[in-house]
C-alpha cells in the first residue's frame, strides 16, 4: 500500500527525518514507537503533506503514486487520513458540517455522488456509535471547547466516517482514561478491513495491547533502528529505549 | 505559508460591468449653484432648496475628518459631478416603460425588477447612479398603508412626512459627509409604515453606481410608527473604474413606541484592484432613532467591498426600555482600508445595546474597529456588550480596536469582550487533510468566524453574504 524509502526531512532547516524506509501492505497494522521528539510527528505530517516540512531526500509511493507529488487535500481523497496528535479547533464551524465537506469532497474525487444532508446525518450517527459519541457533538464547532480525549475520539469518528486506505493515528491513546482508550481501540479495530492498513504511532505500549500490531517499528532520532513484532513492544516496556541507544551504542 | 500567502490572486469583481446609457450628468464642480440646479432638476419645493443651501453653508465651514485610521489621496471635491442619471427618467406609470438596458443590468446584478420573477416577497427600489429608477411591489404595500418609494417621490407625495423626519436622526451639521450629503443628496429610498402594521415583505434598496466621476449621494430615511415593525435590506455594487470614486450616503431610521427597524447591508461596492487602483471611497452616516419606548433598532452589515470605509451605525436610544444592536463583518483584502463600527448612545432607562462586530483582514488591508458606547445620566440600569473579534490572514494585514465608553451612571454596566486570532496554516492543513481544499477551507473557517452575524441576517441574503466572503477572499492563502 505504502512505500517509503529513504525519506529525510527538515523543518526550518534542521533534518529530523533521516532516512526512513518502511513498507506497509494492506491488511497490516504497524506501530511506531519511540521516544520523544525521534520525529514520529513528524513523520506522519510528512506523509500527509504539512507544508512546513521540507523532504529534502527520498520517495514515498502509496498505491503505485507519488504521495510527495500530491497536495495534502489530494492525498486524503486518495485514500490517506491522518488522527492529529494536537486537533485544530475551528469556532463557528459544526462538525456535522465539517464533516460532510471532507467526505463530499472526497466521494467527488471518486466520482461518487455526494451524500445530502439527511443521507449523511443518517449515516454519521451510525458512525457515532463505534466511538460511542454522544448526537450533541454533531452540533457543536470542530473540536471548540473539546476536553483533550473527547477531540482524540472525534479524529476516530472522522476516520470513521471517511474511511481511510491507510489511517495514520499520532498518539491517539494520550489524553484518553483507560475506558476512553478501550472505546477507541475497539474503535479502531472495527474499522480494521483485509483493504486497508494502520499505521499507529505511540509513545506509550498501553495502546498496543488494544490495536495489536502486526510489526513494530522504533524510530529514534530520525532512523528506524530496529523492527519486530508485537513482542518488541513489551520489551520497550519493560527496558525501555534506553536499551536500545545501548544496542546502537555497541553495534556502533 | 507566508509565502504562499503573498500569491494573491483576487478573483475578479463579478459586478465590474458598465452599462452604456445616455446620462444627464452636471458639469463637475460645487457650489451654491451646482445646489440649486441639483434641486431644480428635481423639481423641488422651495423649503428643501433652502434645506440644502444651509447644509451646503454649513459644509463649506466644515473640515474632512482627519482621524480615522484611513489613508487615501485628498478628494477634490471640485473634481466631482454632482448630479448624474439616465436621460428620459420620467415618471414611470409601469415597470414596462423602463429602459430595457436598466432592466438587464439589474438581471446582471441578481436583481429582477419584474414583479412577478421576484422570489420570496422582496419588494425592491432600485437607485442607478443618482436615482431611483424603479420601485415593486408598491400596489401591494400600499394596501396596507405602507409607503415605499423613492426619496424625491416622497418629496412631492408625502412632504410633511419628509419634512417632519428629514433631518431629524442626523442633523445636515452632524458631520462633513453628511452635510455634504444633505447639500446635494439626488435620491435614495423613503419608507413609511402606519401604526400597529408589520411589512408583510422585505424591503430592500439595490444602489448602483454606474457613471464615472460622479459622486453617489443618496439619502434613506425609514420610519416605523408606533407598533410597526420593518426589515430592510441594502445591496450595493459599482463598475471597476481606475479612478476612485465617491460615495457619501445618510441613512436615517426611526422607530416610534413598540416599533422595530432592522437594516441589513450587505455592501459590495468596488474595492479596487491588487495595487490599491481605483475603487470606491465610501463615507456614510447611518444612524437610528430609538424615539419610542420598547422600540428596536438592529444593523447587520456586512461589508466587503469599498476601498476605503467609514462608517458608524449607530442607534440614539431615547424611549425607555429600547434595544440597540449591532452585528457586523468587515472584511479587507489586498489594499483596502476599513475604519468601522457604530455608537450606542444610551438615554432612556433601562436600555440594551449589543455589539457584535467581526473584523477579517487579508493580503494588506487594514481593519479598524471603532466603537463609542455612552451611558448617560438618566440611563439607568443600563447594559452594552460588545465583542469585537479580529481574524488576521496572512502576515501584511491589520487590525485594531478602539473602543471608547462612558457611562455616567452606577447601576448600569458596560461588558467588553476583544479577540485577535490568525487563520492558521494548522487550521488550514487540518481541512486539507480531510479532503478540503484551500479556498474551501478558508471560506468554511471565515464564515465559522463569522457565523454569530450572519445569523442575523435574512435568509436570502445570508447565503449571499456567505458566498460573497468566500469571494473576497478567494486567493488570498495560497
Ligand atoms: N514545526 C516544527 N518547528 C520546529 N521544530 C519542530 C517542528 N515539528 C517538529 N519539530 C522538532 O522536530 C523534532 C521531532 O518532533 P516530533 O516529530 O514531533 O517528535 P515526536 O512526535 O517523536 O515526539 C523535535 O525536536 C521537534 O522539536
Ligand atoms: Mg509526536
Amino acid at each position: 500500500m505504502i512505500e517509503i524509502k529513504n525519506l529525510h526531512a527538515n523543518v526550518n532547516g534542521k533534518e529530523i527525518l533521516r532516512g526512513i524506509n518502511l513498507t506497509v501492505k494492506a491488511g497490516e497494522v504497524h506501530a511506531i514507537m519511540g521516544p520523544n521528539g525521534s520525529g514520529k510527528s513528524t513523520l506522519a505530517q510528512v506523509l500527509s503533506g504539512h507544508p512546513a516540512y521540507e523532504v529534502t531526500q527520498g520517495s514515498v509511493t502509496f498505491e503505485g503514486q507519488d504521495l510527495l507529488d500530491m497536495e495534502p487535500e489530494v492525498r486524503a481523497h486518495a485514500g490517506v487520513f491522518l488522527a492529529f496528535q494536537y486537533p485544530v479547533e475551528i469556532p463557528g464551524v459544526s462538525n456535522s458540517y465539517f464533516l460532510k465537506a471532507g467526505l463530499n469532497e472526497i466521494r467527488k474525487s471518486r466520482g461518487e455522488e455526494e451524500l445530502d444532508s439527511m443521507q449523511f446525518l443518517k449515516m454519521l450517527k451510525e458512525k457515532m456509535k463505534i466511538v460511542e459519541m454522544d448526537a450533541s457533538f454533531i452540533n457543536r464547532p470542530v473540536n471548540e471547547g473539546f476536553s483533550g480525549g473527547e477531540k482524540k475520539r472525534n479524529e476516530i469518528l472522522q476516520m470513521a466516517v471517511l474511511e481511510p486506505k491507510l489511517a495514520i493515528l499520532d498518539e491517539t491513546d494520550s489524553g484518553l482514561d483507560i475506558d476512553a482508550l478501550k472505546i477507541v481501540s475497539a474503535g479502531v479495530n472495527k474499522l480494521k478491513t483485509p483493504q486497508n492498513a494502520t499505521i499507529v504511532v505511540t509513545h506509550y505500549q498501553r495502546l498496543l495491547n488494544y490495536i495489536v500490531p502486526d510489526f513494530v517499528h522504533v524510530l529514534v532520532k530520525g532512523r528506524i533502528v530496529k523492527s519486530g513484532g508485537k513482542e518488541l513492544a513489551m520489551e520497550l516496556e519493560a527496558n525501555g529505549y534506553d536499551f536500545i541507544r545501548e544496542e546502537m551504542l555497541q553495534s556502533a | 505559508m507566508s509565502e504562499t500567502i503573498e500569491e494573491l490572486v483576487s478573483q475578479e469583481y463579478k459586478y465590474g460591468f458598465t452599462t452604456n446609457i445616455e446620462t444627464d450628468t452636471i458639469p463637475p464642480g460645487l457650489s451654491e449653484d451646482v445646489v440649486r440646479l441639483i434641486s431644480k432638476k428635481k423639481n423641488e419645493p422651495e423649503w428643501l432648496t433652502d434645506w440644502r443651501l444651509k447644509a451646503y453653508r454649513t459644509w463649506l465651514t466644515m473640515e474632512e475628518p482627519r482621524w480615522p485610521n484611513l489613508k487615501y489621496a485628498k478628494i477634490d471635491y471640485q473634481s466631482v459631478s454632482y448630479y448624474s442619471a439616465p436621460k428620459e427618467m420620467k415618471k414611470f406609470n409601469s415597470l414596462d416603460e423602463i429602459d430595457p438596458i436598466l432592466l438587464e443590468t439589474y438581471e446582471k446584478l441578481g436583481i429582477s425588477l419584474t414583479e412577478q420573477k421576484r422570489l420570496s416577497g422582496v419588494a425592491v427600489d432600485a437607485v442607478f447612479d443618482s436615482v431611483s429608477v424603479a420601485t415593486t411591489f408598491k400596489e401591494t404595500l400600499k394596501e396596507k398603508g405602507i409607503i415605499f418609494c423613492s426619496f424625491s417621490e416622497a418629496v412631492h407625495e408625502h412632504p410633511e412626512l419628509v419634512k417632519k423626519y428629514l433631518g431629524s436622526v442626523v442633523p445636515s451639521a452632524d458631520n462633513y459627509f453628511a452635510a455634504l450629503n444633505s447639500a446635494v443628496f439626488s435620491d435614495g429610498s423613503f419608507c413609511y409604515i402606519p401604526k400597529g402594521v408589520r411589512c408583510p415583505m422585505e424591503l430592500s434598496t439595490y444602489f448602483r453606481i454606474n457613471a464615472s466621476n460622479t459622486g453617489q449621494f443618496e439619502r434613506t430615511l425609514i420610519v416605523a410608527d408606533e407598533g410597526a415593525y420593518v426589515s430592510y435590506l441594502e445591496g450595493c455594487t459599482a463598475p471597476m473604474r481606475d479612478e476612485h470614486q465617491l460615495h457619501a450616503a445618510v441613512v436615517e431610521l426611526v422607530a416610534m413606541d413598540n416599533a422595530e427597524v432592522k437594516y441589513s447591508t450587505v455592501q459590495n461596492w468596488y474595492a479596487g484592484d491588487k495595487d490599491g487602483k481605483g475603487g470606491i471611497y465610501n463615507f456614510v452616516t447611518k444612524r437610528g432613532k430609538c424615539a419610542g419606548v420598547n422600540s428596536k433598532i438592529s444593523w447587520t452589515q456586512v461589508e466587503t467591498g469599498s476601498a476605503i470605509t467609514w462608517k458608524y451605525p449607530s442607534v440614539i436610544l431615547q424611549g425607555d426600555n429600547s434595544i440597540g444592536e449591532f452585528y457586523s463583518v468587515a472584511v479587507v483584502n489586498n489594499r483596502q482600508d476599513a475604519d468601522t463600527g457604530t455608537k450606542m448612545h444610551h438615554i432612556g432607562k433601562n436600555t440594551r445595546s449589543t455589539i457584535v462586530s467581526k473584523g477579517i483582514s487579508a493580503g494588506r488591508g487594514n481593519n479598524t474597529y471603532r466603537g463609542l458606547v455612552s451611558i448617560g445620566k438618566n440611563a439607568t440600569n443600563s447594559r452594552n456588550y460588545t465583542q469585537c473579534d479580529s481574524m488576521l490572514i496572512g502576515n501584511k494585514c491589520s487590525a485594531n480596536t478602539f473602543p471608547y465608553i462612558e457611562v455616567r451612571n452606577s447601576s448600569s454596566s458596560v461588558e467588553h469582550e476583544a479577540s485577535t486570532s490568525k487563520i492558521g496554516e494548522d487550521q488550514i492543513f487540518y481541512c486539507k487533510q480531510r479532503g478540503i481544499n484551500t479556498e474551501n477551507a478558508i471560506s468554511m473557517i471565515i464564515n465559522g468566524f463569522a457565523k454569530e452575524v450572519f445569523k442575523n441576517l435574512p435568509m436570502e441574503f445570508a447565503v449571499e453574504a456567505q458566498k460573497l466572503l468566500g469571494i473576497s477572499l478567494e486567493g488570498s492563502v495560497g
